[in-house]
């Protein structure tokens, strides 16, 4: 049995404090590591019995509470924890305030008692006694306080994940670029200022330098969002170190060219889908052969939407596998951004596509694009499925971006002599794989990674003409499924993190 | 009956501040209004039913038991069994409890008792702020305030 107490001393009145956390549903107004909470069945935050459903700040988590206790008079509440994403076993925990009569301050206790593995002791103390606790101590502390705060070392973090500014920033047309010494330009983006969750996505001024050697400044005019944009976010990706900007995608126009530069000159449409970060921003300056020219004929929003999702079909169905008629192949996430293109462009290889997706809207969207056998996943499984609509034989390739929830049962869904493709995993990291379970159907594995298949500026040429020739011929079709301004790009990630968003997604300046 | 209530932030940790204020017999070591104090019977001052005598600085003497002792809470009880006050049924509480983000300890120090209606006013005053306070003051004068 764990016994946790945290407490602390708030220079505010104790019923303010208690106005401030007395209601059950009210964490989401204050405390950093809720992004959302909601009362279940329509009940009232002081009922006691009601439960609470909060999604936590990554977007992502979902755990569940239920209100116990509620006093007035000695201003406390205890609550259980009845779902969590972690082992808490007989979590209960109470919040008392106590007046602080000399000097009209408050006194506030957080305690709890619970059982959880002994391996995980330390990590979850830690957890709920800082991360929750101490946490929600220092946010009703900025927000209440008389006085600075006084604990060392407490920076104050910033209120609530919403953009540090007001959205409507995002959709003024660019401002005039303000030069300062040395030919940097100042402009804005958003900076990841830790790895975290979505919340840590800032608005910030930055500073974007006059072109070197081989580089351009660019003006974005539409941005991609991707799922490896989440990786880097999170740290999983040691792509982007804080402070740093995210974001491998965009389309824009050249607005500086530094010496040396070929081919591209001053007003030239770009587009661009390749590390090293930094698309999240207004204005950047990158190595110009990292560019691709957009046809006249490619709007910018198809290319900031398709480029990375376009050229990563592109290479998984042409070098990773080279996919041909006769062919039958399962996508995953077959209404996502890459399952979509997968699907409309094996079937234009000849091969026969099965996908899976969640729910019957996400299967329509599959089937529209071309999967021939859509496998709604919360009605069926999708081994189960396979074996019905290949009589048994399985897949030739398995295209998995899922990973940690599918990934051993692609592997069922292989044919003997299967490829199985893992290129993501969006659901978490995936397990150590029995490699000598492989030879059980002579399986290959692959891993691509996309900087090996698009590193060289020929790559990318030779990847993105395939991909506009399929996108003028009209047998591939990109789709940007919603849209976010750039300083909500928090929301996006929200979005796409909780699976919500359908096809591209992209944020506009 | 009258309640009263008071508490403060001392600038020592809440068992550094039990040491000194945990000892039944030793008011006058660290509150101003007492002079000296004795355990009646000479029996240890934590036994819990032992009664203090003690004479307050302005001459009154006050007896009064030991209820309840935690070292575990940091709390005690005690009642008022004579005094000069004119109060009756007074039972007290006196608690500390650790302030974790912090070198510091809330304290809290409560009384209810019954009196004449007339005096309520004067003798919570007494008791919340002459007796109560002015201990609290006294530990933050020997801790530091917080």
């Amino acid at each position: 049995m764990v016994k946790l107490v945290r407490s602390t001393v708030i220079d505010a009145p104790v019923d303010a404090v208690w106005a401030a956390i007395r209601d059950f549903n009210s964490h989401k107004f204050w405390h950093p590591a809720i992004a959302d909470s909601v009362i279940e069945d329509g009940r009232a935050g002081d009922e006691v019995g009601c439960v609470r459903r909060f999604i936590l700040s990554d977007g992502e988590s979902v755990l569940r509470e239920r209100l116990l206790a509620l006093d007035d008079r000695e201003r406390s509440f205890t609550y259980c924890l009845t779902d969590a994403p972690i082992p808490l076993d007989g979590y209960v925990a109470t919040v008392r305030l106590r007046p602080v009569s000399d000097g009209d301050r408050t006194f506030w206790d957080w305690r709890s008692e619970f059982t959880c593995p002994p391996s995980r002791r330390a990590e979850l103390v830690e957890l709920v006694g800082e991360g929750v606790y101490q946490a929600g101590f220092e946010a009703i502390r900025e927000r209440l306080s008389r006085t600075p705060s006084a604990r060392a070392g407490a920076a104050p973090r910033s209120a609530r994940a919403e953009p540090s500014s007001p959205t409507s920033a995002a959709r003024e047309p660019a401002a005039p670029a303000v030069r300062r010494a040395g030919g940097a330009i100042e402009s804005w983006g958003m900076v990841m200022t830790a790895h975290g969750g979505p919340e840590v996505l800032e608005r910030q001024t930055v500073e974007v330098p006059a072109p070197g050697p081989g580089e351009v400044r660019l003006r974005h005019t539409a941005i991609g969002l991707n799922f490896i944009d989440v990786y880097c976010r999170t740290g999983y990706f040691r792509l982007v170190d804080p402070p740093g900007i995210l974001g491998m995608e965009a389309a824009g126009v050249v607005t500086d060219v530094g010496p040396g530069v070929h081919g591209l000159g001053e007003g030239d449409r770009v587009g661009y889908a390749c590390p090293p970060p930094g698309a999240y921003a207004e204005r950047r300056t990158m190595a110009a052969d990292l560019l691709v020219p957009l046809p006249d004929d490619i709007p910018d929003e198809t290319a900031a939407a398709g480029l990375l999702k376009g050229m990563t079909a592109a290479f998984l169905l042409h070098d990773v596998h080279r996919v041909t008629e006769g062919d039958t192949i399962l996508v995953h996430a077959a209404a996502g951004g890459v399952g979509t293109l997968l699907c409309q462009w094996g079937r234009r290889l000849g091969a026969t596509v099965i996908g899976t997706a969640g729910g019957p809207e996400k299967t329509r969207r599959a089937r529209e694009n071309g999967c021939a056998f859509p496998i709604d996943t919360t009605r069926q499984d999708f081994v189960a499925a396979v074996r019905d609509i290949t009589d048994g034989r399985g897949c030739d390739v398995v295209y998995d971006a899922v990973g940690r929830d599918t990934i051993e049962k692609s592997f069922e869904a292989l044919a003997v002599r299967g490829h199985l493709v893992s290129f993501g995993q969006a659901s978490g990291p995936l397990p150590l794989l029995d490699m000598a379970g492989y030879a059980g159907k002579s399986a290959c594995l692959s891993r691509p990674n996309y900087a090996h298949y698009t590193g060289t500026a020929a790559a990318v040429r030779r990847l993105s003409d395939r991909l506009f020739e399929g996108l003028r011929a009209g047998w591939l079709r990109v789709e940007a499924g919603q849209s976010f301004p750039l300083a909500r790009v928090a929301d996006a990630h929200r979005a796409l993190e909780s699976r919500q968003t359908t096809g591209s997604t992209i944020l506009t300046l | 009956m009258v309640k009263v209530y008071t508490s403060s932030v001392i600038g020592a940790p809440a068992d550094r501040v039990w040491r000194v204020v945990r000892d039944f017999n030793g008011l006058p070591d660290w509150h101003p209004a007492i002079a000296e104090s004795r355990i009646e019977n000479g029996v240890p001052s934590d036994r819990v039913g032992c009664i203090r005598n003690f004479t307050l600085k302005d001459g009154g003497r006050i007896r009064e038991q030991l209820l309840a002792l935690s070292d575990f809470d940091y709390s005690f009880r005690y009642s008022i069994l004579e005094s000069p006050m004119g109060v009756t049924d007074y039972i007290a509480d006196f608690r500390l409890l650790p302030v974790t983000d912090g070198d510091q300890c809330f304290a809290e120090w409560t009384a209810e008792f019954d009196c004449a209606p007339e005096r309520e006013g004067e003798l919570a005053e007494l008791v919340g702020q002459g007796v109560f306070q002015g201990g609290f003051d006294a530990l933050k004068q020997r801790f530091g305030a917080a």
